[in-house]
């Protein structure tokens, strides 16, 4: 109720305002809203001898990285928006907002709505020059997406789902609607050892350690850059 | 490829381990770089100004000049630099391509030589951005004009082996183009000038004969007069005559305005001749005298002002008829609110809002006869707001109407508009193509990679570096990253159209099959490679005839070419046409599949012009779809 009277009010200043510029002759158009949103948040990276130390990076790659970086986000941090635009150009076909959000959270480490460089480039780190370990851990990181220790069959299904939707709608054989959901299924059946209906780091590890196919296919990331 | 953020590739990639774990099945093997060197700078001189930028900046367009081997050309082995002697400030805009991924048009070049540039290079304009798309496209009209102006001009040429009836016909459209022209152009003028004249000089009063009332000249001296008229409208009606036997299309001359022009300038005279006699009609022949007012509209052959005018009236037909649809509606409302005003006044003249009407329209165009006046006190203050209205109404569709008159005389025509509609939906499904074009290269690149595969087995290596050899390192690694994305989901990328079989054959599993019994034998295979040209999103059964055929081949049956229908594509980027696979490759494959086309057509009879299919099927088709199988 006083929401609209609020906006009663507000209409009738205007036309007070109207016709007392009408009558009065003044010819000045309406002031323009000032919305001076100061958006240039500028952030530096720290220098490259820190970055160095904390990642596993050479420098030379890490110029190349940033270079890579600055090109797209000149303001030095990446909003969830530009993470999502960035990485559905890759995927013309699919839709990649869910997987890319994702994303987006694992990299932002001290949750703050941003990935400056740093964050991007420890990220990288982890995967491309880490230990399998490291890599199987960033990937649970990625999947337990309330950070409690373990992954819940929904979680799993949020995930397996933004995955599907990156293929898109035409592909080879017709997207079922239960495949994301029997993918689940078959996921748990492998992962969770103690079938309490949640995978825990710990499985997930060792059933990950004893699957040839996943152990080869961590090995992928090694010649990235 | 999504070459703006080609250096997030690595990053794409590296996001790629949330999938891994989840799959099912093993990851495909990433693309090596066979010879992986360092990022290195390369320096482009052009006509002296040194460009640097990093090699990667130019592999991101593979298929420009700058980005292929082409550049090869251009280099200098003493300097170890690429020389081009080309314009250095548009290289500029060239180079911002690469670096940005947007083409601008810089607004201080000639248009022509920017297509110039261009063209050299290799980059196709349609990608300029939409900041600077709009310039672009006025500068590019403007030229075509200029152009167009000067072919008009050499239209004039007289071609050998005219007949006289097209030389005839040339000399009126064009009267300066040979003496004769020239002189029967001024003498029908004159002719036009004196009978307006004489129609004028018809009805003034001239010297009156003491005794009697004046008359006009043309009563005085009838005879006269009669004789100049006829002699005029003989002159006009050889002329329209002639113009009738030389025009090329006797039908659309008759129907063109100057010719209805002309034949309502001479038909009075003719009639009059005709009805002389009859007393009765003579008030309608006086009327018919009228229409020889005409005549005036003749002089629009001879003024090029006069049809501009006209022109312009017709543009603007749409502001005239606004105008007077305002003006009508203030017209009846002041015409009642005055009426009802004045109801009171005594011997008002405002006897009713007819004739009102007469009032308010004299007073909002400010003419102010004075033979009607308001004569209340509500009735003057109504009428003053009625005065000064009128000003604004009539004051507003004016300015429209001049620069509608100066734009056509600078050739903005209706034509242009068509044309650039033409054009931007042109534009717009060029860009769609390419934009699509990297998934497209995706299918392609499959395709070839099935191809190359094959081929290894068969070892023939000069035809897997022809099919391989256009795709850039960064192309590979995305396409591993679709495939590895491919094999987590254990689902394949496809066409829409392809899509759209499978979901249509999905839907006829239902139905008793019909089709001959090779293909309830063996069964229909696999991947659909679709060579969709027109993006026809239109559902199947109206799809023009289609090709999705296969390549994989029984093993037992060796030389199997399955010929494609080759559709020329339409509009497609410049990468998928280096991705097109033109000779129907040979395959030996160890999966062993029967070859089936299928072939979608608009109507019941199948047909199959070029493939050495077997006859189709003699049952009836299927919802427009007919299985093929080809051996």
């Amino acid at each position: 109720m006083s929401h609209c009277r609020k906006r009663c009010k507000r209409q009738l200043t205007k036309v007070f305002r109207f016709f007392y510029r009408f009558l009065t002759g003044t010819l000045e158009k309406d002031s323009v809203e000032d919305d001076f949103e100061l958006s240039t948040v500028c952030h530096r990276p720290e220098g490259l001898d820190k970055l160095q130390e904390q990642t596993k990076f050479t420098k030379k790659e890490l110029q190349v990285l940033y270079r890579g970086f600055k090109n797209e986000c000149p303001s030095g941090v990446v909003n969830e928006e530009t993470f999502k635009t960035i990485y559905s150009k890759f995927f013309p076909q699919g839709d990649s907002g869910a997987y890319a959000h994702f994303l987006f959270e694992a990299f932002d480490t001290n949750k703050n709505g941003s990935v400056s460089f740093e964050d991007f480039v420890i990220g990288l780190s982890i995967i491309l020059r880490g230990t399998i370990n490291d890599r199987l851990n960033w990937a649970f990181n990625l999947y337990d997406l309330n950070k409690d220790g373990c992954i819940t069959k929904e979680e799993m299904m949020d995930i397996m789902k933004s995955i599907y939707d990156m293929m898109g709608k035409y592909t080879y054989p017709c997207m079922q609607d239960e495949a994301p959901r029997e993918h689940v299924e078959s996921f748990f059946q492998k992962m969770d050892r103690n079938n309490d209906g949640v995978v825990t780091i710990d499985e997930f590890i060792e059933s990950c350690q004893k699957d040839e196919n996943i152990m080869q296919s961590m090995q992928l990331f090694d010649n990235v850059i | 490829m999504a070459s703006g953020v080609a250096a997030w590739l690595p990053f794409a990639r590296a996001a790629a381990i949330g999938w891994m774990p989840v799959a099912n099945m093993p990851m495909p093997i990433a693309p090596t770089e066979k010879n992986k060197r360092a990022d290195e700078l390369i320096v482009l001189n052009v006509s002296g100004r040194r460009f640097e930028t990093w090699r990667n900046t130019l592999d991101r367009y593979p298929d420009t000049l700058l980005g292929s081997s082409e550049k090869e050309f251009f280099y200098n082995e003493e300097t170890k630099e690429y020389f081009f002697d080309r314009d250095a400030d548009v290289f500029r805009a060239v180079l911002n391509f690469y670096r940005t991924g947007k083409l601008h048009y810089p607004r201080s070049e000639c248009i022509t030589s920017y297509d110039e540039e261009l063209s050299f290079f290799g980059i196709i304009p349609e990608i300029i951005g939409d900041c600077c798309y709009e310039e672009y496209k006025d500068r590019r009209r403007e030229n075509q004009e200029r152009l167009m102006d000067d072919d008009e001009d050499k239209k004039d040429a007289k071609l050998p082996n005219m007949t006289f009836r097209e030389t005839m016909w040339r000399a009126f459209e064009n009267p300066h183009t040979s003496t004769m022209a020239l002189v029967f152009y001024y003498v029908t003028g004159f002719f036009i000038a004196i009978s307006v004249l004489t129609n004028v000089v018809e009805t003034v009063p001239c010297g009156a004969t003491p005794n009697t009332k004046e008359v006009t000249c043309g009563d005085r001296y009838t005879v006269a007069f009669f004789c100049m008229d006829t002699a005029c409208v003989l002159i006009f009606t050889v002329e329209y005559l002639m113009r009738l036997f030389a025009a090329p299309s006797r039908y659309r001359f008759m129907r063109s305005v100057m010719s209805i022009i002309d034949v309502v300038a001479i038909l009075p005279y003719y009639i009059g001749l005709v009805m002389t006699d009859n007393e009765d009609v003579s008030g309608a022949f006086v009327t018919l005298r009228v229409f020889r007012v005409f005549r005036i509209f003749k002089f629009s052959r001879h003024s090029q002002g006069l049809r501009i005018l006209g022109y312009t009236l017709k543009s603007c037909a749409s502001e005239l008829g606004f105008l007077l649809f305002s003006l009508t509606m203030a017209i009846i409302i002041f015409a009642t609110v005055m009426f009802y005003a004045e109801k009171g006044s005594t011997s008002s003249k405002f006897t009713s809002i007819p004739a009102s009407f007469w009032y308010t329209i004299v007073t909002m165009t400010t003419l102010g006869y004075g033979d009607m006046v308001p004569k209340t006190i509500a009735g003057k203050i109504f009428g003053s707001i009625c005065s000064l209205s009128g000003v604004l109404v009539i004051a507003l569709p004016v300015p429209v109407i001049v620069s509608n008159f100066s734009r056509i005389y600078h050739q903005n025509q209706r034509a242009d508009k068509r044309r650039a509609q033409k054009m931007q939906k042109a534009r717009l499904a060029r860009i769609r193509i390419s934009k699509t074009g990297s998934s497209n290269a995706f299918l392609h690149s499959k395709r070839n990679g099935l191809f190359s595969e094959a081929l290894e087995l068969t070892s023939s290596i000069e035809e897997e570096q022809h099919l391989s050899k256009n795709q850039s390192l960064l192309e590979s690694q995305h396409h591993h990253l679709l495939h590895c994305l491919e094999k987590t989901t254990n689902h394949e990328f496809a066409d829409e159209l392809c899509y759209e079989q499978s979901y249509l054959e999905g839907a006829l599993q239902s139905y008793p099959s019909q089709s001959p019994s090779l293909s309830s034998q063996e069964g229909m295979t696999g991947t659909c490679c679709t060579r969709h040209t027109k993006r026809n999103h239109a559902p199947l059964p109206n799809s023009s005839i289609l090709t999705c055929a296969l390549s994989h081949t029984h093993p037992h049956h060796n030389l199997q070419e399955l010929s494609t229908i080759h559709i020329q594509p339409l509009n497609t980027s410049r990468s998928s046409l280096n991705m097109r696979v033109d000779e129907p490759a040979r395959l030996n494959c160890q999966s062993g599949t029967i070859t089936t086309a299928i072939i979608s057509i608009p109507t019941p009879p199948a047909t199959t012009p070029e493939s050495d299919a077997h006859p189709p099927p003699p049952g009836p088709a299927l919802q427009n779809v007919v299985k093929v199988s080809a051996l």
